[in-house]
């Protein structure tokens, strides 16, 4: 299915008071596919990432989102974008179900039981969907934030970290999900995991952005 | 539709949580059992028993209210919330949750008030409510908005009387005048300037916070 939405990063930079993370950033995410972004810890790839999602501001330059080459305004970024991040904190206090479903509520759309339950099959997470989050391991909230991330459709989904905390099983369902879902949809993965690059078809390297 | 969802959110896990109203409770109970030692059988006046009223509703507001904020900031599942909604949606939410709360809460200090002090008797019922619902907006408003600033500090719980202070005093000391009016019986009509300030401010806080919210809310 064709994906008509793009991502531009036009002269992006981030500093955080003199340390600069990245400068001169131009890039631009299309098509449906899969996109890497690679650096060493602490160099700023969730910075990056947060830059993208929209969650965090640049210091200087521009990332214009487009749909059907219509800009996207920033309040309505979050129908577009799916994001799994170690740094993302599901509401413990509700079962995994609640929380997909409230968020589907807060979204404003309806809830894709069928989608939201398939991925949640698919980590072998369904027959736990009614216990709080409280009670899951770090894995298995792991597992959960990629229903998150897919169940709405987006069209473009970052993944950052993506198979920290998860055994070998979750990280075969999780590349098998990636595959499934850069037919229709631009997929970002940050990663410093070989096995998460190689599936990408281009990455760019954060710190080539420092000088 | 999306804010109330998100109320509702707020609502439900409140339910679960008990964390704003239990701390709401305790110090609704504790400073009008205070108040209500320390007076011992001596009478108070109007001016007092109104600017303790207000104390009671400050302090209390002052317990409970910046939940809103700093629990999504305290857990992290602040980034979960603006992936799923937009500023103006995530401020409209959190200020009905502490709508709610805020009237509760007024509503029963007020019931105690009532109940404990026999100078708190109201002889202009209209400009009560009239001047209590105009009091609570803006107290709900104001503490919504320095709630969602204070939530990206270091020392929260300190910071959130400090900087609500100032900006909660026009709107405190105005309140207090228009419990001294329905507590003296003062006509509506004389208190109508009173009134007018009051309303001025929850349409300033209102138009700024919502103006200042995606700013705050972006990191």
């Amino acid at each position: 299915m064709e994906n008509n939405y793009t991502v531009e990063a036009i002269n992006l930079k981030k500093v955080f008071g003199r340390r600069l993370i990245f400068k001169d950033l131009n890039y631009k995410f299309e098509n449906n596919g899969i996109y890497g972004i690679a650096g060493a810890n602490g160099s700023g790839k969730s910075t990056l990432v947060k830059i993208i999602a929209g969650v965090t501001a640049p210091s200087a330059g521009k990332l214009v989102h487009s749909f059907n080459d219509v800009v996207v305004k920033p309040e309505s970024l979050h129908d577009h974008i799916g994001l799994v991040s170690p740094y993302l904190v599901l509401y413990d206090e509700f079962t995994a179900w609640e929380n997909l479903s409230l968020f589907a509520e807060i979204r404003g759309v309806s809830f894709n039981k069928d989608k939201a339950g398939s991925i949640l099959k698919d980590f072998n997470i369904y027959d736990r969907k009614d216990d709080y989050v409280k009670t899951y391991s770090s894995g298995m909230k792991q597992r959960l934030k990629f229903a998150f991330a897919f169940m709405h459709s987006p069209q473009m989904v970052i993944l950052d970290e993506p198979i920290s905390n998860l055994d070998n099983e979750g990280k075969e369902t999780v590349y098998n999900l990636i595959r499934t879902e850069s037919e229709n949809a631009i997929i970002i993965i940050a990663s410093n995991e070989d096995t998460d690059l190689n599936l990408c078809s281009s990455v760019i390297t954060i710190t080539d952005y420092k000088n | 539709m999306k804010a109330f969802a998100l109320f509702k959110k707020d609502f439900k896990s409140e339910m679960r949580t008990r964390y704003a109203v239990n701390a709401l409770a305790m110090f609704i109970v504790v400073t009008i059992s205070v108040i209500f030692f320390s007076i011992g059988q001596e009478r108070i006046n109007e001016s007092l028993t109104a600017g303790l009223f207000w104390v009671v509703i400050f302090f209390s507001a002052m317990s409970g209210l910046s939940r809103a904020f700093v629990s999504e900031e305290e857990r992290g599942t602040n980034l979960t919330l603006q992936l799923i909604a937009g500023p103006s949606t995530v401020f409209t939410g959190k200020l009905l949750f502490n709508l709610i709360l805020v009237f509760a809460m007024n509503i029963v200090i007020v019931v105690l008030y009532s109940l404990i002090f026999d100078a708190f008797v109201i002889k202009n019922m209209v400009l009560f409510v009239t001047s209590f619902i105009l009091g609570n907006v803006g107290l709900a408003v104001s503490s919504t908005i320095i709630a969602a600033i204070i939530s990206k500090a270091g020392a929260k719980g300190t910071l959130y009387p400090v900087l609500s202070f100032p900006i909660l005093l026009p709107l405190i000391l105005t309140s207090v005048q228009l419990t001294i009016f329905s507590i003296d019986g003062t006509k509506f009509e004389e208190a109508i300037v009173e009134l007018m300030i009051v309303l001025s401010y929850d349409v300033i806080m209102i138009a700024v916070s919502y103006m200042l919210f995606d700013f705050i809310w972006k990191d």
